[in-house]
Formats: structure tokens, C-alpha cells, sequence
């Protein structure tokens, strides 16, 4: 590969998110007839590098060449019109048009100035064969067809456009194994017509059998390129490892000998395609975190036990009783006593325009009221309890909660639920976004509700945070539970083995010697 | 799956709207006194282009997940301006025509700037050009007045051959001219992949901006065609501010009978036509059966509540209950 000449590099690549870096002078060589398979972590900067290829993201500086010319994207439209097509994981399609319609939406066949509808027709049956979906019929709307289906529209979509380097951005999570096998098929073709294919994925197998070439990304930095083939997984999987970490955790308890009955147990829970037959525990006092790459199907897990998930399978036991969940207002009823600290506060959470003390207090208006009518002296009570406790820097109760910096709105998410002291706390992914002294005192936050009897599910997509915070990590894989790390197993190296599904038996040996 | 019944899947909407309007029609001139006869035909098509037009013109805005509200005041600000211009000698009423419909042009642009390039709510920005539109035409027509060429408002809305309504050859020139044209063009599909996924639009490099401009200014259009139309009809020009709000309201009722989705990206302007004739024919109906006419508001408005309701049924199969809020 070393003597082939780049069709595409980019130099000293940097782009930054408010004050999270994304990329720091990250350098990519892209050679024809190859497939070049880029891996790294949840936020290793992956999904952004392939975003500043695409024209999606201005980068904040560094350079592009495309045949050794100088190039700067603008749009998606102008990285396409340069023959760098994306297959992104949040598929493109128009819902309500028809799949011939989506497949040339970038550039229609015309006649007289229309659309001429019989040569669009032929386009698109050309490249659906030519993705080895023919099964698919043009006319069919986006709209109506399953996930999987839409996955190889998008792809056919993408070899319309004709494209020299194409990017598939986890392109085969959605598809079925038969379609997998078929894409390889697609994507070996293309290869020897000399596309260049930049494929991401987190699939080990995959990589194995299409790269030819890989790159590591880490802390926003390509750390390694090599042949493939020539690293064995456990290599690596160290060279993923090794994120600079700076946060301190509170210390953990001496795990409790097995409690006696979980406080939150789930049986064979299944839902459509995303959670496949997730079992768990959670006792009084634990903190059970989430492990696994980003969209393994933990969101699902806790929007499925706060009941917002409809045609679920599989049972929810609370204290060892069954219960049936079907709406957030059901979760929260002190029976249950559930709370859910949403992943986006901005929708989810929040009603940014209203005031600190109105959304302070939404989650326990039922208790401060008589009647309908809200206990203002038992409001205002709870509510300095509560900022107190959780030391929320406001300038007044009385201002737009959406003036606040994203470290006290996400407090003041996390207090508005504690006010119902509840005694399940769900956690998606809270420290998205918000500085690291938040970070810590959330963290010790967590800690104390536990040591108070809370049962807490925890979600993150750090893996530093599972290590510092946890008791026990459940890896999940595909909506399944990979795998479960207690105590001192939980590493960066098993997170990580465990969230790419290696079998890692030497990494949980390696575990054993050091413990 | 066949060809055709893709094709019957995409028109579903149309032929609905299509069918309950053939049901209706024909329930109402079997009932009336001269039955199907040449006359009753020319009446109701008269009556059913008015609405028929500010319908087509709604289509296009709620294609782009839009909505105008200032519809019907373009309407009737273009009726106030023919008042004074579309009279004369050939040459003069011709140049009267052209006047008013790039007024109807202009005043669709105007919204669709504000809308699209101003990033206002379509909601918003609609009630305020509306009250502007309402208030020019207001100051062309303080009273109810004016006159406008009576040959072509005769030729226009009486009967080519004897049998055809010639309002209904007007309209159906009209979708041949502007609706289908549209549909089929890159611009068309523009307005379409908007309104169902402007992200994923943008994403596959979708002229959007362009798409959705196009759809408003081509409303402005429909509307002042209509409003020319209500000037054959009347002879008169009248700023009258419930007709106007009245079409508003009603171009919306005919758009979703018509099949056309309020959520945007799907419908066609055929079927919101159809929508518009079959929600005229429902006062016909309760004329021929000699309900009382006060009957009428809140016949219209069971028929349109029960037609709203229909689009709520995708509702029941949405598994993630957070659906419920996109």
C-alpha cells in the first residue's frame, strides 16, 4: 500500500466542540482500490473526521487534498459533487418519497425540465442490483420499508452517486447476516474497480475479513495505521486504551455480600430489533452500570423500565413483585419510585424558557399539592433543600432555567427527580457535556443516594466513569448483555474488549493475574 | 408487488377524496329538482373552483410541512385589486390579468422569505402578512364595489359548447399548467423531501430552500387566481375580512380531506381539489334535504373532525411511546 499514490489525505485535522475536542491534528491517507477500516472508542473522534470528509463539519483548522489538490467542502452536496460520498448511521432517507425518488435525490435524470421518471426508474433498479438488493422495488416508499431494507437503499443510493471514495459509517448494524454477506460482496467489487472504501465499524470480524489497511483513533488522534491482519485483537484492543483521564472518584464500598432480593430486576426483556433477552439485577445500595459502544440498546433498556416503550417482552420485577410499567407517570408512583435522568436535559429534561423553581419542582407536584392547589411553603422547603444539596449556582429561582451553565441544568434535572426520593434511579449518559467539577460532585452524588438505599442503573459512554463509579458494568452487544464485570474486573482493557464483543478470553486472564 | 398497486398506495389520498366527492355529488343532483342537468353542473363548479383553487394553492405550503394562513387574504386582496384593473379593452383587461396574478406571486414570495430565509414559524409569519394583505386590500376597497370586463367574467364562468362549465376547464388548465409541472420537477421534489425529512434532505443536498420558496410563491399565485375567479363571479370587489379567514379555514378542512398530510411531505394538490369540492357539495346537500341552513357550520365541522381524525390512527402503532412527540 506504502507505494500507491493517496487519492485523498488530510493534514493536521483539528475541530473542537465548545471546549470538548474532538479531533486534534489527526492525519488520514486514503489509497485507491482499498478498504480502509478506521476504529477507536465511544469519542474517539471517528464519527467527526469522517463528518469534516464528508462537508458535514468545518473543520477549525489542518488541511485536505483530493489528488494531491487542496479542497475545502462547504455542504454534503459539494463533498458528493467531489465524489466523497458518506453512508451515515442516521440514514438520510426522505421517508415519504419512494425509493427510486430517494436514490437519485441528488441529482434527478431530467426531461424538458422535469423529472423524467422512466430513466430515474432505471437508475435506481441498476444500482439496487448493483448493491444486490433487487428485491427492493423502486416504487416502494421509504416509509414502509424495515430497517434493514432502508440500509441498502441507502447503499444503492450511494453508488448512484457514482462515488471514488465512499464512507459507510456502521452501515451493517442494521442489516441481516444474508445482507451482510452480500455487501462484502459489493464492497470487494468496488474495491477492485479501485474505489477507495473507508469503512467504520465496531465489529471485529468484519474488519478482519474486509480491511486491508486500519487506523486507530483515540483522544481525537489517529494513534496507529497498520496492515490488517498484522495486529491480533488484544494489540488492539491496547492501542484503543489509554485515554487521559482526570476525574476523581469517591471511594467504593467493599461490595456487599449478595443482597438478598434485587430492588429492580428484568427477565428476558426484548423490544423490536433493539434489546434482545436483557436480564438484570440491581440491589439496594448498587450501583449497576451500562458498558458497551453508544447505541447497543441502553437507552432502550432504561426508557423500557420507565415504561415509555410500548410491545415489550420479557418481565420487570420491582422488589420481587412483577409490575407492569406503561407510562413515566406510573414509573414515578411510590410503589415504584423510579426516576429517569434523561440523556438530552434540552428536551428531555428541562423546559428551558420556564423558570428554576417551576421545573424544580414538576416531577413532585402531585405531593406538594392538595386539591390541585400547590403548597407553596412546602414547595419553596424542598426546593432550597435541594439546591443546597446539590450546591446548584442559580442567580435567582426565579430566572429561565435555560440561563444556566449545562452543569447546574443538569442538577437541576437531577434534584427536580430526587425531590420524589425515589428509591430506582436511572441514569442516561448525565455528564454528557458538562464540566468536570460537575462531573465529580456528581459522582459523589451518585455514591451517597446509593449508601442511602437507592438502586442506581447507570448508563455512560466513558468508560472512566463505569471504572470509578461502578460496582458492577453490564457490557451490552447488539441489545444483548455481553457480558458482566464485577469489582476489580472492571478495567478499561475488559470495557473495551467486552463493548467490541472480542472474546476476550486473555484479556479477563491477564484480569485474573493482576487481581 | 405490481406496479399499479404502488401506484394505487401513492394516490390513496386522492381517491378517497376523489370517492366521497363522486358519492356526494351524485346524492346531491339525484336530489335535486333538475337533477344532473347542464345547470346545476355550472352552478356547483362555480361555487367549488373558488375553494378548489386556494386549496391547491394551501397543497403546496403544507407539502413543506408549512402552513399558510394568509391564503385566503391574498385571495381576497387580488379579488379588490381585479376590481380596479381587470377592465377595459382587451389589452387593458389582459394587463389587468397579468397585474393581479404577479400581486398573488409577490405576495407568496413574501412569505416565503420571511419564512425561509427569515427561519419565522409559518404560522406566525402567515397571520402577520395576512393582516398586511387584509389591510392593503381594505384601502382598495373600503366599501364593496368596483366592475370588472363582464365579457370575459361571462366567458369564463358560463359553459363552453353549451355543456362544459368553463370555470372547470379554468381550473383543470390550471393543474396541467402549474400542479404537474411542479410535482415532476427537481424544485417539486425539493418541496416534498422538505416537509417529510428536511435533514435527511439536507443531507443528500436537496435545493430545500429553493424547493419550499418555490411552493410559496406558486400559492401566492393559485390564491390570486381564485380571487380573480370570485371577480367574474361577483363583478364586485369587497375587503370582506370573515370571507377571507372563512377560505383560510376551509382551504385547510379541504387539504386534509384531500388526503394531503399536514405533517408535510405528502398529498397532492388533486386531491386537496377534491377535498375542496366534496366540502362545498356537504352545504348543497343539506339545501337539497331542506335542512335549515344554520345546520350548515356544524355539519361542516363533524364531516371535517371525523376526516382529522383518520390521520390519527398511524398513532396507535408507534412503539416508542417518545414518538408521540416528533
Amino acid at each position: 500500500m506504502d507505494g500507491a499514490v493517496p487519492l485523498f489525505r488530510m493534514e493536521g485535522i483539528s475541530k473542537r466542540y465548545g471546549g470538548v475536542r474532538a479531533l486534534e491534528k489527526a492525519e488520514l491517507l486514503v489509497t485507491p482500490g482499498s478498504i480502509h477500516a478506521i476504529l477507536g472508542e465511544n469519542g474517539a473522534g471517528k464519527s467527526t473526521l469522517i463528518k469534516v470528509m464528508a462537508g458535514v463539519v468545518a473543520p477549525d483548522e489542518g488541511r485536505m487534498e483530493l489528488d494531491g489538490r487542496e479542497v475545502t467542502f462547504a455542504s454534503p452536496a459539494a463533498a458528493n459533487q467531489a465524489g466523497i460520498v458518506c453512508i451515515f448511521q442516521e440514514l438520510s432517507l426522505v421517508p415519504e418519497l419512494s425509493v427510486a425518488d430517494n436514490i437519485v435525490i441528488s441529482d434527478p435524470p431530467k426531461r424538458f425540465g422535469m423529472i423524467d421518471r422512466k430513466a430515474q426508474r432505471r437508475i435506481a433498479e441498476e444500482a439496487l442490483a448493483r448493491a444486490g438488493a433487487a428485491d427492493i422495488h423502486p416504487l416502494a416508499l421509504v416509509r414502509d420499508l424495515p430497517l434493514s431494507r432502508r440500509q441498502m437503499v441507502e447503499i444503492a443510493k450511494a453508488l448512484a452517486r457514482k462515488p471514488r471514495i465512499l464512507i459507510l459509517d456502521e452501515a451493517t448494524s442494521a442489516l441481516t447476516a444474508a445482507d451482510v454477506a452480500k455487501i462484502f460482496g459489493v464492497l470487494k467489487r468496488l474495491r477492485s474497480e479501485g474505489l477507495a472504501l473507508l469503512y467504520i465499524s465496531h465489529r471485529m470480524n468484519e474488519i478482519a475479513e474486509l480491511a486491508d489497511q486500519c487506523t486507530v483513533f483515540r483522544n481525537g488522534r489517529n494513534v496507529a495505521s497498520y496492515r490488517a491482519g498484522s495486529k491480533s485483537d488484544n494489540e488492539v484492543v491496547e492501542l484503543m486504551i489509554g485515554r487521559e483521564y482526570s476525574h476523581i472518584f469517591p471511594p467504593k464500598p467493599a461490595r456487599a455480600p449478595a443482597v438478598a432480593a434485587p430492588v429492580l430486576e428484568a427477565r428476558k426483556l426484548s423490544w423490536t430489533d433493539r434489546l434482545d433477552n436483557v436480564s438484570l439485577t440491581v440491589g439496594a445500595g448498587e450501583v449497576v452500570g451500562l458498558g458497551g459502544l453508544d447505541g447497543q440498546g441502553q437507552r432502550e433498556l432504561l426508557l423500557a423500565f420507565f415504561g415509555v416503550l410500548r410491545g415489550l417482552s420479557g418481565q420487570i420485577l420491582i422488589d420481587g413483585k412483577p409490575v407492569v410499567i406503561t407510562s413515566p407517570s406510573a414509573a414515578r408512583d411510590d410503589r415504584i419510585g423510579m426516576a429517569l435522568i434523561p440523556e438530552d436535559r434540552k428536551t428531555e429534561g428541562l423546559m428551558l424558557p420556564m423558570t428554576v423553581r417551576e421545573n424544580l419542582s414538576f416531577a413532585a407536584l402531585d405531593r406538594l399539592s392538595r386539591g390541585g392547589i400547590i403548597d407553596r411553603a412546602a414547595e419553596q422547603r424542598l426546593i432550597d433543600d435541594m439546591v443546597a444539596l446539590l450546591a446548584i449556582k442559580t442567580a435567582g429561582l426565579d430566572i429561565p432555567v435555560g440561563a444556566l451553565s449545562g452543569g447546574n441544568q443538569q442538577k437541576v434535572v437531577i434534584a427536580k427527580w430526587l425531590m420524589r426520593q425515589p428509591r430506582i434511579i436511572l441514569l442516561n449518559d448525565p455528564t454528557r457535556g458538562i464540566d468536570v467539577g460537575t462531573k465529580q460532585e456528581l459522582y459523589q452524588l451518585m455514591r451517597k443516594l446509593a449508601d442511602a438505599g437507592a438502586a442506581i442503573l447507570f448508563y455512560s459512554t466513558d468508560y472512566d466513569e463505569l471504572i470509578g463509579c461502578c460496582d458492577r458494568v453490564l457490557v451490552l452487544y447488539d441489545g444483548a448483555v455481553k457480558r458482566e464485570l464485577v469489582g476489580a474486573e472492571i478495567t478499561e482493557r475488559a470495557l473495551i474488549a467486552s463493548a467490541l464483543n472480542i472474546h476476550g478470553e486473555d484479556a479477563s486472564l491477564t484480569q485474573g493475574a493482576n487481581a | 408487488m405490481k406496479d399499479w398497486r404502488y401506484w394505487l398506495a401513492e394516490q390513496r389520498g386522492t381517491l378517497l377524496a376523489f370517492g366521497i366527492f363522486i358519492v356526494m355529488f351524485v346524492i346531491y343532483t339525484s336530489n335535486h329538482p333538475a337533477g344532473f342537468s347542464a345547470n346545476v353542473v355550472q352552478t356547483a363548479s362555480n361555487k367549488g373552483v373558488l375553494l378548489a383553487f386556494v386549496a391547491m394553492a394551501q397543497t403546496l405550503v403544507v407539502i413543506t410541512a408549512g402552513i399558510d394562513l394568509s391564503i385566503g387574504m391574498i385571495f381576497t386582496l387580488t379579488n379588490c385589486l381585479a376590481s380596479w384593473l381587470v377592465i377595459g379593452t382587451g389589452i387593458e383587461t389582459a394587463f389587468g390579468v397579468i397585474a393581479v396574478l404577479g400581486t398573488g406571486l409577490l405576495c407568496g414570495a413574501i412569505n416565503g422569505a420571511i419564512v425561509i430565509y427569515g427561519r419565522l414559524q409559518p404560522i406566525v409569519a402567515t397571520i402577520a402578512t395576512g393582516a398586511v394583505y387584509f389591510g392593503i386590500a381594505l384601502l382598495l376597497r373600503p366599501f364593496p364595489g368596483g366592475s370588472v370586463n363582464e365579457n370575459l367574467a361571462d366567458a369564463l364562468t358560463g359553459r363552453l359548447f353549451g355543456v362544459v362549465p368553463a370555470s372547470l376547464v379554468v381550473l383543470l388548465a390550471v393543474v396541467l399548467v402549474v400542479w404537474v409541472p411542479f410535482s415532476r420537477s427537481v424544485l417539486g421534489r425539493a418541496a416534498y423531501a422538505a416537509g417529510s425529512s428536511e435533514m435527511a434532505a439536507y443531507m443528500s443536498g436537496v435545493p430545500i430552500r429553493r424547493g419550499k420558496f418555490a411552493a410559496y410563491a406558486l400559492a401566492g399565485l393559485l390564491a390570486s387566481i381564485g380571487g380573480l375567479f370570485l371577480t367574474f363571479f361577483t363583478y364586485t370587489g369587497d375587503a370582506a375580512y370573515a370571507s377571507g379567514n372563512a377560505y383560510t379555514l376551509f382551504s385547510i378542512a379541504a387539504v386534509v380531506l384531500g388526503g394531503v398530510s399536514l405533517f408535510g411531505g405528502k398529498g397532492s394538490a388533486i386531491g386537496a381539489i377534491f377535498g375542496a369540492l366534496a366540502f362545498r357539495t356537504i352545504g348543497d346537500l343539506l339545501f337539497v334535504f331542506d335542512f335549515d341552513p344554520l345546520w350548515q357550520p356544524l355539519f361542516q365541522g363533524v364531516i371535517l373532525l371525523i376526516a382529522v381524525s383518520l390521520g390519527a390512527f398511524a398513532l396507535f402503532r408507534v412503539r416508542n411511546r417518545l414518538e408521540w412527540f416528533l
